[in-house]
Protein backbone atom coordinates (compact mmCIF):
# COMPACT_ATOMS: atom_id res chain seq x y z
CA UNK A 1 0.00 0.00 0.00
CA UNK A 2 1.36 3.50 -0.78
CA UNK A 3 1.74 5.49 2.22
CA UNK A 4 2.64 8.57 0.22
CA UNK A 5 1.06 9.49 -2.92
CA UNK A 6 2.12 13.13 -4.25
CA UNK A 7 0.30 13.56 -7.44
CA UNK A 8 0.62 16.43 -10.31
CA UNK A 9 2.42 18.61 -7.78
CA UNK A 10 3.42 22.01 -8.96
CA UNK A 11 4.91 24.94 -6.94
CA UNK A 12 6.24 28.18 -7.68
CA UNK A 13 8.02 30.97 -6.54
CA UNK A 14 7.63 34.34 -7.56
CA UNK A 15 6.30 32.89 -11.20
CA UNK A 16 9.58 30.27 -11.34
CA UNK A 17 8.38 26.91 -11.41
CA UNK A 18 10.17 24.90 -8.64
CA UNK A 19 8.31 22.01 -8.94
CA UNK A 20 6.64 21.71 -12.56
CA UNK A 21 3.95 18.40 -12.37
CA UNK A 22 5.99 15.62 -9.78
CA UNK A 23 4.14 12.37 -9.05
CA UNK A 24 5.50 9.26 -7.65
CA UNK A 25 4.04 7.23 -4.89
CA UNK A 26 6.05 5.33 -1.94
CA UNK A 27 5.21 1.80 -0.58
CA UNK A 28 5.36 1.04 3.22
CA UNK A 29 8.37 -0.07 3.64
CA UNK A 30 10.69 0.86 0.95
CA UNK A 31 13.58 2.90 0.58
CA UNK A 32 12.92 6.12 -1.54
CA UNK A 33 14.88 7.74 -3.14
CA UNK A 34 14.79 11.83 -4.60
CA UNK A 35 17.70 12.40 -6.29
CA UNK A 36 18.53 15.19 -8.28
CA UNK A 37 21.12 17.94 -9.24
CA UNK A 38 21.23 20.80 -7.17
CA UNK A 39 17.83 23.24 -7.95
CA UNK A 40 16.04 20.28 -9.38
CA UNK A 41 13.02 21.07 -6.72
CA UNK A 42 13.73 17.57 -4.42
CA UNK A 43 13.43 19.84 -1.31
CA UNK A 44 10.54 21.65 -2.09
CA UNK A 45 8.74 18.39 -2.89
CA UNK A 46 9.46 16.84 0.21
CA UNK A 47 8.81 19.99 2.30
CA UNK A 48 5.20 20.27 0.74
CA UNK A 49 5.15 15.97 1.79
CA UNK A 50 5.66 17.75 5.39
CA UNK A 51 3.56 20.19 5.15
CA UNK A 52 5.48 22.96 5.44
CA UNK A 53 4.71 24.48 2.27
CA UNK A 54 1.63 24.90 0.45
CA UNK A 55 1.02 23.27 -3.38
CA UNK A 56 0.10 25.66 -6.10
CA UNK A 57 -1.59 22.58 -7.46
CA UNK A 58 -1.57 19.11 -7.73
CA UNK A 59 -2.59 16.90 -4.21
CA UNK A 60 -0.22 15.25 -1.75
CA UNK A 61 -1.20 12.16 0.77
CA UNK A 62 0.55 10.78 3.21
CA UNK A 63 -1.51 7.65 4.97
CA UNK A 64 -4.62 8.97 3.25
CA UNK A 65 -3.80 12.63 5.53
CA UNK A 66 -3.23 16.26 3.54
CA UNK A 67 -0.46 17.46 5.15
CA UNK A 68 -1.43 21.24 4.57
CA UNK A 69 -4.89 20.57 6.27
CA UNK A 70 -4.22 17.47 8.48
CA UNK A 71 -0.71 19.23 9.51
CA UNK A 72 -1.02 17.81 13.40
CA UNK A 73 -2.06 14.30 12.02
CA UNK A 74 0.40 14.22 9.82
CA UNK A 75 3.45 15.54 11.80
CA UNK A 76 2.66 12.17 14.44
CA UNK A 77 3.15 9.57 11.69
CA UNK A 78 6.38 11.58 9.53
CA UNK A 79 9.45 12.28 11.36
CA UNK A 80 11.66 14.84 9.20
CA UNK A 81 15.09 16.16 9.11
CA UNK A 82 15.34 19.36 7.58
CA UNK A 83 18.36 20.39 5.40
CA UNK A 84 20.31 23.18 7.03
CA UNK A 85 18.01 23.49 10.22
CA UNK A 86 19.76 23.33 13.87
CA UNK A 87 18.81 23.26 17.29
CA UNK A 88 19.75 25.69 20.29
CA UNK A 89 23.13 25.89 20.63
CA UNK A 90 22.84 25.33 24.48
CA UNK A 91 20.85 22.90 23.94
CA UNK A 92 21.95 19.34 25.38
CA UNK A 93 21.54 16.16 23.61
CA UNK A 94 19.38 14.81 26.39
CA UNK A 95 17.49 18.06 26.78
CA UNK A 96 16.38 17.75 23.33
CA UNK A 97 15.57 13.93 23.42
CA UNK A 98 13.30 14.96 26.18
CA UNK A 99 11.94 18.11 24.78
CA UNK A 100 11.35 16.55 21.68
CA UNK A 101 9.68 13.89 23.35
CA UNK A 102 7.05 15.42 25.27
CA UNK A 103 5.33 16.85 22.00
CA UNK A 104 4.41 13.58 20.53
CA UNK A 105 1.30 11.58 22.49
CA UNK A 106 3.31 8.16 22.24
CA UNK A 107 6.61 8.89 21.87
CA UNK A 108 9.74 6.09 21.83
CA UNK A 109 12.00 5.80 24.48
CA UNK A 110 14.64 8.27 24.09
CA UNK A 111 17.06 6.39 25.97
CA UNK A 112 17.33 3.64 23.51
CA UNK A 113 17.31 5.99 20.77
CA UNK A 114 20.16 7.75 21.95
CA UNK A 115 21.70 4.44 22.34
CA UNK A 116 20.80 2.80 19.24
CA UNK A 117 22.22 6.28 17.63
CA UNK A 118 25.31 6.18 19.80
CA UNK A 119 24.69 9.29 21.85
CA UNK A 120 24.78 7.88 25.40
CA UNK A 121 27.79 9.26 25.77
CA UNK A 122 27.61 12.96 24.64
CA UNK A 123 23.70 13.60 26.42
CA UNK A 124 25.28 16.36 28.31
CA UNK A 125 26.93 17.73 25.59
CA UNK A 126 25.64 20.81 24.42
CA UNK A 127 24.07 21.05 20.45
CA UNK A 128 26.63 23.42 19.37
CA UNK A 129 29.74 20.88 20.62
CA UNK A 130 28.38 18.45 18.62
CA UNK A 131 30.07 17.23 15.62
CA UNK A 132 28.71 17.34 12.02
CA UNK A 133 28.09 13.07 12.45
CA UNK A 134 26.98 13.63 16.21
CA UNK A 135 24.02 16.41 14.58
CA UNK A 136 22.86 14.23 12.10
CA UNK A 137 22.48 11.05 14.63
CA UNK A 138 20.37 13.75 17.02
CA UNK A 139 18.34 14.60 14.13
CA UNK A 140 17.57 11.35 13.14
CA UNK A 141 16.59 10.16 16.80
CA UNK A 142 14.84 13.50 16.77
CA UNK A 143 13.13 12.31 13.92
CA UNK A 144 12.30 9.11 15.02
CA UNK A 145 11.32 10.01 18.55
CA UNK A 146 7.29 10.19 17.85
CA UNK A 147 7.54 6.43 17.15
CA UNK A 148 6.95 7.32 12.90
CA UNK A 149 5.41 5.49 10.00
CA UNK A 150 7.35 7.50 7.51
CA UNK A 151 10.85 9.58 7.84
CA UNK A 152 11.58 11.95 5.64
CA UNK A 153 15.72 12.82 5.26
CA UNK A 154 16.58 15.87 3.35
CA UNK A 155 20.48 15.65 2.27
CA UNK A 156 21.40 13.49 5.56
CA UNK A 157 25.04 12.78 4.53
CA UNK A 158 26.21 16.19 3.31
CA UNK A 159 29.21 17.41 4.98
CA UNK A 160 30.25 14.07 6.69
CA UNK A 161 33.54 12.41 5.87
CA UNK A 162 33.07 8.65 4.06
CA UNK A 163 33.41 7.07 7.00
CA UNK A 164 30.67 9.12 9.23
CA UNK A 165 28.43 8.45 5.68
CA UNK A 166 28.87 4.65 5.93
CA UNK A 167 27.69 4.94 9.10
CA UNK A 168 24.49 6.76 8.78
CA UNK A 169 23.41 4.67 6.00
CA UNK A 170 23.70 1.31 8.10
CA UNK A 171 21.00 3.61 10.43
CA UNK A 172 18.60 4.44 7.40
CA UNK A 173 18.36 0.57 6.60
CA UNK A 174 18.12 -0.24 10.25
CA UNK A 175 15.23 2.61 10.55
CA UNK A 176 13.69 0.76 7.50
CA UNK A 177 14.44 -2.84 8.72
CA UNK A 178 12.25 -1.58 12.17
CA UNK A 179 9.66 -0.94 9.60
CA UNK A 180 9.61 2.49 8.79
CA UNK A 181 9.60 3.95 5.57
CA UNK A 182 12.13 5.90 4.64
CA UNK A 183 12.12 9.14 1.86
CA UNK A 184 15.08 10.33 1.29
CA UNK A 185 16.35 13.20 -0.80
CA UNK A 186 19.99 13.07 -1.72
CA UNK A 187 22.15 14.59 -4.53
CA UNK A 188 24.98 11.68 -4.01
CA UNK A 189 24.74 8.84 -6.09
CA UNK A 190 26.43 6.34 -4.37
CA UNK A 191 23.91 6.71 -1.57
CA UNK A 192 20.93 6.37 -3.99
CA UNK A 193 22.54 3.23 -5.45
CA UNK A 194 23.20 1.82 -2.13
CA UNK A 195 20.32 2.51 0.19
CA UNK A 196 17.11 3.01 -2.30
CA UNK A 197 14.63 0.48 -3.42
CA UNK A 198 13.16 2.96 -5.62
CA UNK A 199 14.13 6.22 -7.32
CA UNK A 200 12.27 9.35 -8.32
CA UNK A 201 15.10 11.47 -10.57
CA UNK A 202 14.27 15.02 -10.70
CA UNK A 203 15.38 17.40 -13.07
CA UNK A 204 14.03 21.11 -13.54
CA UNK A 205 11.08 19.93 -11.37
CA UNK A 206 10.08 17.11 -13.19
CA UNK A 207 10.06 13.36 -12.84
CA UNK A 208 12.77 12.22 -15.24
CA UNK A 209 12.55 9.04 -14.54
CA UNK A 210 11.70 6.93 -11.45
CA UNK A 211 12.84 3.22 -11.38
CA UNK A 212 14.93 1.16 -9.18
CA UNK A 213 18.48 1.76 -8.83
CA UNK A 214 20.17 -0.98 -11.58
CA UNK A 215 16.44 -0.27 -13.62
CA UNK A 216 18.21 3.24 -13.88
CA UNK A 217 21.79 2.20 -14.75
CA UNK A 218 20.43 -0.18 -17.83
CA UNK A 219 18.40 2.06 -19.11
CA UNK A 220 21.74 4.12 -19.51
CA UNK A 221 23.00 4.69 -22.57
CA UNK A 222 26.33 4.03 -20.69
CA UNK A 223 24.83 0.57 -18.40
CA UNK A 224 28.38 -1.20 -19.50
CA UNK A 225 31.69 -0.13 -18.80
CA UNK A 226 33.93 -2.31 -21.27
CA UNK A 227 38.39 -1.38 -20.71
CA UNK A 228 41.07 -3.35 -21.79
CA UNK A 229 44.40 -2.76 -23.81
CA UNK A 230 44.48 -4.15 -27.03
CA UNK A 231 47.58 -6.08 -28.38
CA UNK A 232 47.55 -3.88 -31.44
CA UNK A 233 45.70 -0.76 -32.27
CA UNK A 234 42.07 -0.57 -33.62
CA UNK A 235 40.64 1.41 -36.18
CA UNK A 236 38.46 4.29 -36.01
CA UNK A 237 36.64 2.07 -38.41
CA UNK A 238 36.18 -0.96 -37.00
CA UNK A 239 34.81 0.92 -33.53
CA UNK A 240 32.32 2.78 -35.52
CA UNK A 241 30.53 -0.90 -36.30
CA UNK A 242 30.46 -0.87 -32.53
CA UNK A 243 26.20 -1.29 -31.84
CA UNK A 244 24.85 0.64 -29.26
CA UNK A 245 28.34 2.35 -28.60
CA UNK A 246 27.32 5.98 -26.14
CA UNK A 247 31.55 7.02 -25.69
CA UNK A 248 34.64 5.81 -26.59
CA UNK A 249 38.11 7.01 -24.79
CA UNK A 250 41.70 6.10 -25.52
CA UNK A 251 43.93 6.71 -22.85
CA UNK A 252 47.96 5.81 -22.86
CA UNK A 253 46.76 2.51 -25.82
CA UNK A 254 43.73 2.18 -23.53
CA UNK A 255 40.21 1.88 -24.68
CA UNK A 256 37.31 2.56 -22.86
CA UNK A 257 34.52 2.16 -24.16
CA UNK A 258 30.51 2.63 -22.61
CA UNK A 259 27.56 1.06 -24.13
CA UNK A 260 25.48 -1.86 -23.39
CA UNK A 261 24.87 -5.69 -23.09
CA UNK A 262 24.92 -5.75 -26.94
CA UNK A 263 28.38 -4.00 -27.10
CA UNK A 264 30.12 -6.30 -25.23
CA UNK A 265 29.69 -9.41 -27.47
CA UNK A 266 30.69 -7.10 -30.58
CA UNK A 267 33.67 -5.69 -29.05
CA UNK A 268 34.77 -9.34 -28.05
CA UNK A 269 33.67 -10.72 -31.70
CA UNK A 270 35.75 -8.13 -32.99
CA UNK A 271 38.13 -8.73 -31.14
CA UNK A 272 38.40 -12.22 -32.09
CA UNK A 273 38.18 -11.43 -36.27
CA UNK A 274 40.70 -9.83 -35.77
CA UNK A 275 42.91 -12.05 -33.80
CA UNK A 276 43.69 -9.20 -31.12
CA UNK A 277 43.78 -10.14 -27.43
CA UNK A 278 42.26 -7.62 -25.02
CA UNK A 279 45.25 -7.21 -21.72
CA UNK A 280 43.50 -6.30 -18.43
CA UNK A 281 40.02 -6.83 -19.98
CA UNK A 282 37.51 -5.09 -17.47
CA UNK A 283 33.39 -4.82 -18.25
CA UNK A 284 31.60 -3.35 -15.36
CA UNK A 285 28.02 -1.97 -14.86
CA UNK A 286 28.42 1.77 -15.26
CA UNK A 287 27.27 3.11 -11.91
CA UNK A 288 24.24 5.29 -11.13
CA UNK A 289 26.62 8.85 -12.24
CA UNK A 290 26.36 7.77 -15.81
CA UNK A 291 22.69 7.01 -15.65
CA UNK A 292 21.80 9.96 -13.65
CA UNK A 293 24.13 12.16 -16.15
CA UNK A 294 22.04 10.79 -18.79
CA UNK A 295 18.99 11.46 -17.18
CA UNK A 296 19.71 15.08 -16.82
CA UNK A 297 21.53 16.02 -19.28
CA UNK A 298 20.24 19.44 -21.32
CA UNK A 299 16.98 20.91 -20.73
CA UNK A 300 14.80 18.60 -22.81
CA UNK A 301 16.26 14.83 -21.63
CA UNK A 302 14.20 15.15 -18.68
CA UNK A 303 11.08 15.61 -20.49
CA UNK A 304 11.26 11.70 -21.84
CA UNK A 305 11.92 8.72 -20.47
CA UNK A 306 12.40 5.13 -21.13
CA UNK A 307 14.08 3.70 -24.05
CA UNK A 308 13.36 7.02 -26.21
CA UNK A 309 15.54 8.43 -24.55
CA UNK A 310 18.33 6.21 -24.61
CA UNK A 311 17.65 5.96 -27.89
CA UNK A 312 18.55 9.70 -28.29
CA UNK A 313 21.43 9.93 -26.53
CA UNK A 314 23.09 7.33 -28.27
CA UNK A 315 22.56 9.11 -31.55
CA UNK A 316 23.58 12.44 -30.43
CA UNK A 317 26.89 11.06 -28.84
CA UNK A 318 28.01 8.33 -31.11
CA UNK B 1 4.16 17.33 31.39
CA UNK B 2 2.53 19.05 28.52
CA UNK B 3 4.41 19.99 25.32
CA UNK B 4 3.76 23.78 26.25
CA UNK B 5 5.04 23.56 29.74
CA UNK B 6 7.80 21.64 28.33
CA UNK B 7 9.40 24.15 25.70
CA UNK B 8 8.38 26.74 28.84
CA UNK B 9 10.69 24.84 31.11
CA UNK B 10 13.26 24.12 28.34
CA UNK B 11 13.43 27.92 27.13
CA UNK B 12 14.15 28.99 30.99
CA UNK B 13 16.68 26.62 31.66
CA UNK B 14 18.51 27.61 28.09
CA UNK B 15 17.48 31.45 29.00
CA UNK B 16 20.17 30.90 32.48
CA UNK B 17 22.53 29.78 30.16
CA UNK B 18 23.13 33.40 28.33
CA UNK B 19 25.24 35.42 31.03
CA UNK B 20 25.50 38.34 28.70
CA UNK B 21 21.84 39.03 28.59
CA UNK B 22 21.22 37.52 32.18
CA UNK B 23 23.64 40.21 33.21
CA UNK B 24 22.66 43.11 31.38
CA UNK B 25 18.57 42.55 32.26
CA UNK B 26 19.05 41.58 35.67
CA UNK B 27 21.81 42.93 37.45
CA UNK B 28 23.12 46.06 35.25
CA UNK B 29 19.91 48.15 35.98
CA UNK B 30 20.28 47.83 39.73
CA UNK B 31 24.12 48.15 39.32
CA UNK B 32 23.73 51.13 37.86
CA UNK B 33 21.39 52.36 40.53
CA UNK B 34 23.89 51.07 43.45
CA UNK B 35 26.72 53.28 41.51
CA UNK B 36 24.74 56.49 41.39
CA UNK B 37 23.77 55.78 45.36
CA UNK B 38 27.33 56.03 46.11
CA UNK B 39 27.71 60.05 44.93
CA UNK B 40 26.92 61.36 47.83
CA UNK B 41 25.50 64.33 46.56
CA UNK B 42 22.85 62.06 44.58
CA UNK B 43 21.57 61.13 48.10
CA UNK B 44 20.95 64.56 49.87
CA UNK B 45 17.34 66.23 49.24
CA UNK B 46 17.51 68.92 46.71
CA UNK B 47 14.52 71.49 46.86
CA UNK B 48 14.84 72.08 43.07
CA UNK B 49 13.84 68.35 42.72
CA UNK B 50 10.88 68.90 44.82
CA UNK B 51 12.99 67.62 47.89
CA UNK B 52 13.32 64.63 46.58
CA UNK B 53 17.19 63.31 45.63
CA UNK B 54 18.49 62.34 42.60
CA UNK B 55 18.49 58.51 43.91
CA UNK B 56 15.19 58.75 44.15
CA UNK B 57 14.42 59.84 40.71
CA UNK B 58 16.74 57.12 39.27
CA UNK B 59 14.75 53.69 40.71
CA UNK B 60 11.61 54.60 38.23
CA UNK B 61 14.59 54.71 35.56
CA UNK B 62 16.36 51.96 36.52
CA UNK B 63 13.33 49.97 36.60
CA UNK B 64 12.44 50.75 32.73
CA UNK B 65 15.77 49.96 31.53
CA UNK B 66 15.35 46.56 32.58
CA UNK B 67 12.22 46.68 30.91
CA UNK B 68 13.63 48.26 27.48
CA UNK B 69 16.84 45.78 27.94
CA UNK B 70 14.67 42.76 28.07
CA UNK B 71 12.23 43.25 25.32
CA UNK B 72 14.35 46.13 22.81
CA UNK B 73 18.09 44.28 23.36
CA UNK B 74 17.52 40.76 24.90
CA UNK B 75 14.39 39.16 22.97
CA UNK B 76 14.92 40.03 19.13
CA UNK B 77 18.14 38.02 18.72
CA UNK B 78 16.85 35.43 20.28
CA UNK B 79 13.81 35.22 18.24
CA UNK B 80 15.12 36.06 14.70
CA UNK B 81 18.21 33.31 15.43
CA UNK B 82 15.26 30.83 15.92
CA UNK B 83 14.05 31.81 12.92
CA UNK B 84 17.23 32.19 10.97
CA UNK B 85 18.41 28.71 12.33
CA UNK B 86 15.92 26.63 11.41
CA UNK B 87 14.26 25.91 14.98
CA UNK B 88 10.77 26.99 13.82
CA UNK B 89 10.94 25.35 11.01
CA UNK B 90 12.09 21.89 12.63
CA UNK B 91 9.13 22.83 15.30
CA UNK B 92 6.38 22.68 12.88
CA UNK B 93 7.24 19.56 11.50
CA UNK B 94 6.04 18.06 15.08
CA UNK B 95 2.75 18.07 16.86
CA UNK B 96 4.05 21.14 18.82
CA UNK B 97 2.90 24.91 17.37
CA UNK B 98 6.33 26.79 17.05
CA UNK B 99 3.97 29.57 17.99
CA UNK B 100 4.77 28.61 21.71
CA UNK B 101 8.63 28.64 21.45
CA UNK B 102 7.61 32.69 20.54
CA UNK B 103 5.48 32.77 23.15
CA UNK B 104 7.61 31.14 26.17
CA UNK B 105 10.80 33.69 24.99
CA UNK B 106 8.08 36.71 25.79
CA UNK B 107 6.93 35.16 28.75
CA UNK B 108 10.94 34.89 29.89
CA UNK B 109 11.69 37.87 28.71
CA UNK B 110 8.61 40.00 30.20
CA UNK B 111 9.22 37.89 33.70
CA UNK B 112 13.48 39.17 33.85
CA UNK B 113 12.42 42.61 33.36
CA UNK B 114 9.74 42.24 36.35
CA UNK B 115 12.30 40.48 38.46
CA UNK B 116 14.58 43.10 37.65
CA UNK B 117 12.36 46.04 38.29
CA UNK B 118 11.50 44.20 41.86
CA UNK B 119 15.54 43.60 42.68
CA UNK B 120 16.34 47.39 41.69
CA UNK B 121 13.18 48.47 44.10
CA UNK B 122 14.48 46.40 46.93
CA UNK B 123 17.86 47.35 46.63
CA UNK B 124 16.73 51.31 46.41
CA UNK B 125 14.62 50.30 49.33
CA UNK B 126 17.26 48.76 52.09
CA UNK B 127 20.38 50.20 50.51
CA UNK B 128 19.03 53.99 50.05
CA UNK B 129 15.94 54.27 51.54
CA UNK B 130 14.04 55.08 48.46
CA UNK B 131 10.40 55.21 49.49
CA UNK B 132 8.31 52.01 47.69
CA UNK B 133 5.50 53.54 44.99
CA UNK B 134 2.78 55.23 47.38
CA UNK B 135 0.24 54.17 44.68
CA UNK B 136 1.16 50.55 44.67
CA UNK B 137 -1.40 49.58 41.75
CA UNK B 138 -0.68 52.50 39.82
CA UNK B 139 2.91 51.61 39.88
CA UNK B 140 2.00 48.23 38.80
CA UNK B 141 -0.24 49.31 36.08
CA UNK B 142 2.41 51.64 34.53
CA UNK B 143 5.14 48.73 34.18
CA UNK B 144 3.33 46.12 33.46
CA UNK B 145 1.73 48.19 30.28
CA UNK B 146 5.93 49.61 29.53
CA UNK B 147 6.71 45.83 29.88
CA UNK B 148 3.77 44.82 27.18
CA UNK B 149 5.17 47.57 25.17
CA UNK B 150 8.98 46.59 25.04
CA UNK B 151 8.04 43.07 24.12
CA UNK B 152 6.08 44.26 21.48
CA UNK B 153 8.32 46.32 20.11
CA UNK B 154 10.57 43.77 20.86
CA UNK B 155 8.94 41.83 18.27
CA UNK B 156 7.57 44.51 15.76
CA UNK B 157 11.78 44.43 15.41
CA UNK B 158 12.02 40.30 14.84
CA UNK B 159 9.34 40.68 12.56
CA UNK B 160 10.99 43.15 10.58
CA UNK B 161 14.33 42.15 10.85
CA UNK B 162 15.63 39.32 8.30
CA UNK B 163 18.64 38.33 10.03
CA UNK B 164 19.86 38.33 13.63
CA UNK B 165 22.42 40.82 12.48
CA UNK B 166 19.63 43.43 11.14
CA UNK B 167 17.70 43.07 14.49
CA UNK B 168 20.73 43.50 16.54
CA UNK B 169 21.36 46.97 14.79
CA UNK B 170 17.88 47.95 14.88
CA UNK B 171 17.48 47.07 18.61
CA UNK B 172 20.63 49.34 19.19
CA UNK B 173 19.12 51.75 17.54
CA UNK B 174 16.00 52.14 19.09
CA UNK B 175 17.84 51.06 22.74
CA UNK B 176 19.42 54.45 22.75
CA UNK B 177 16.45 56.96 22.04
CA UNK B 178 14.33 54.63 24.31
CA UNK B 179 17.51 55.03 27.13
CA UNK B 180 16.92 58.92 26.76
CA UNK B 181 13.08 58.72 26.67
CA UNK B 182 13.07 57.16 30.27
CA UNK B 183 15.61 59.61 31.65
CA UNK B 184 18.90 57.43 31.67
CA UNK B 185 20.81 60.73 31.06
CA UNK B 186 18.35 62.94 32.79
CA UNK B 187 15.35 62.10 34.46
CA UNK B 188 12.02 63.78 32.88
CA UNK B 189 11.33 65.63 35.75
CA UNK B 190 14.70 67.84 35.12
CA UNK B 191 14.08 67.56 31.67
CA UNK B 192 13.23 71.46 29.96
CA UNK B 193 9.12 71.25 29.62
CA UNK B 194 8.91 71.23 25.95
CA UNK B 195 11.28 67.68 25.80
CA UNK B 196 8.60 66.52 29.26
CA UNK B 197 6.07 66.71 26.68
CA UNK B 198 7.71 65.40 23.70
CA UNK B 199 8.98 62.50 25.28
CA UNK B 200 5.43 62.03 26.55
CA UNK B 201 4.41 60.48 23.46
CA UNK B 202 7.03 58.28 23.01
CA UNK B 203 5.85 54.47 24.74
CA UNK B 204 8.57 54.97 27.58
CA UNK B 205 8.18 58.11 28.20
CA UNK B 206 5.38 58.43 28.90
CA UNK B 207 5.57 55.26 30.76
CA UNK B 208 8.81 56.67 32.77
CA UNK B 209 6.08 59.75 33.70
CA UNK B 210 3.48 57.54 34.78
CA UNK B 211 5.53 55.35 37.01
CA UNK B 212 7.09 59.11 38.53
CA UNK B 213 3.37 60.14 39.51
CA UNK B 214 2.50 56.72 41.05
CA UNK B 215 5.64 56.75 42.77
CA UNK B 216 4.74 60.07 44.09
CA UNK B 217 1.24 58.51 45.59
CA UNK B 218 -0.78 60.12 42.65
CA UNK B 219 -2.66 57.89 40.11
CA UNK B 220 -0.46 57.99 36.89
CA UNK B 221 -2.68 60.23 34.49
CA UNK B 222 -4.46 58.23 31.73
CA UNK B 223 -3.24 60.14 28.91
CA UNK B 224 0.39 58.60 29.87
CA UNK B 225 -1.15 55.10 30.17
CA UNK B 226 -3.28 55.78 26.99
CA UNK B 227 0.50 56.85 25.45
CA UNK B 228 1.89 53.46 26.08
CA UNK B 229 -0.68 51.51 25.62
CA UNK B 230 -1.40 52.82 22.25
CA UNK B 231 1.54 52.01 21.11
CA UNK B 232 1.23 48.65 22.67
CA UNK B 233 -1.79 47.81 20.11
CA UNK B 234 0.34 49.30 17.45
CA UNK B 235 3.19 47.59 17.65
CA UNK B 236 1.88 44.36 18.74
CA UNK B 237 -0.37 44.59 15.37
CA UNK B 238 2.49 45.36 13.37
CA UNK B 239 4.04 42.61 14.96
CA UNK B 240 1.52 40.03 13.75
CA UNK B 241 1.33 41.25 10.43
CA UNK B 242 4.85 40.97 8.96
CA UNK B 243 6.20 38.54 11.25
CA UNK B 244 7.32 35.48 8.61
CA UNK B 245 8.14 31.84 9.92
CA UNK B 246 11.03 31.79 7.92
Amino acid sequence: MAIIEVSGLRKAYGGRPVVDGVSFSVEEGEIFGILGPNGAGKTTTVECVEGLRVPDAGTVRVAGLDPVADHEQVTRILGAQLQESELQEKLTVREALELYSAFYPKPADWRILAERLDLTDRLTARFGKLSGGQKQRLFIALALIGNPRVVVLDELTTGLDPRARRDTWKLIEDVRDSGVTVLLVTHFMEEAQHLCDRVAVINTGRVAALDTPAGLIGRSAHSTVISFTPSRPLGDDDLATLPAVATVERKDGRLVINGTNETVNAVLSLLARHGITAQELRVADATLDAAFLDLTAGPTAGLTTGPEATADLTQQES
Amino acid sequence: MSASTAVLKSEARLFTREPAALFWVIAFPTLLLTILGLVPSFRTADPALGGLRTVDLYVPVVVLLAVIMAGLQAMPPALTGYRERGILRRMSTTPMRPVYLLAAQIVLNGAAALGSAILAMAVGRLAYGVELPRQLLGYVLALVLATLGALAFGATITALSRTTKISNAVGMAVFFPAMFTVGVWAPVQVMPDLLQRIVGFTPFGAAAQALNQAAAGDWPSWSHLGVTALWTVILIAVAARWFRWE
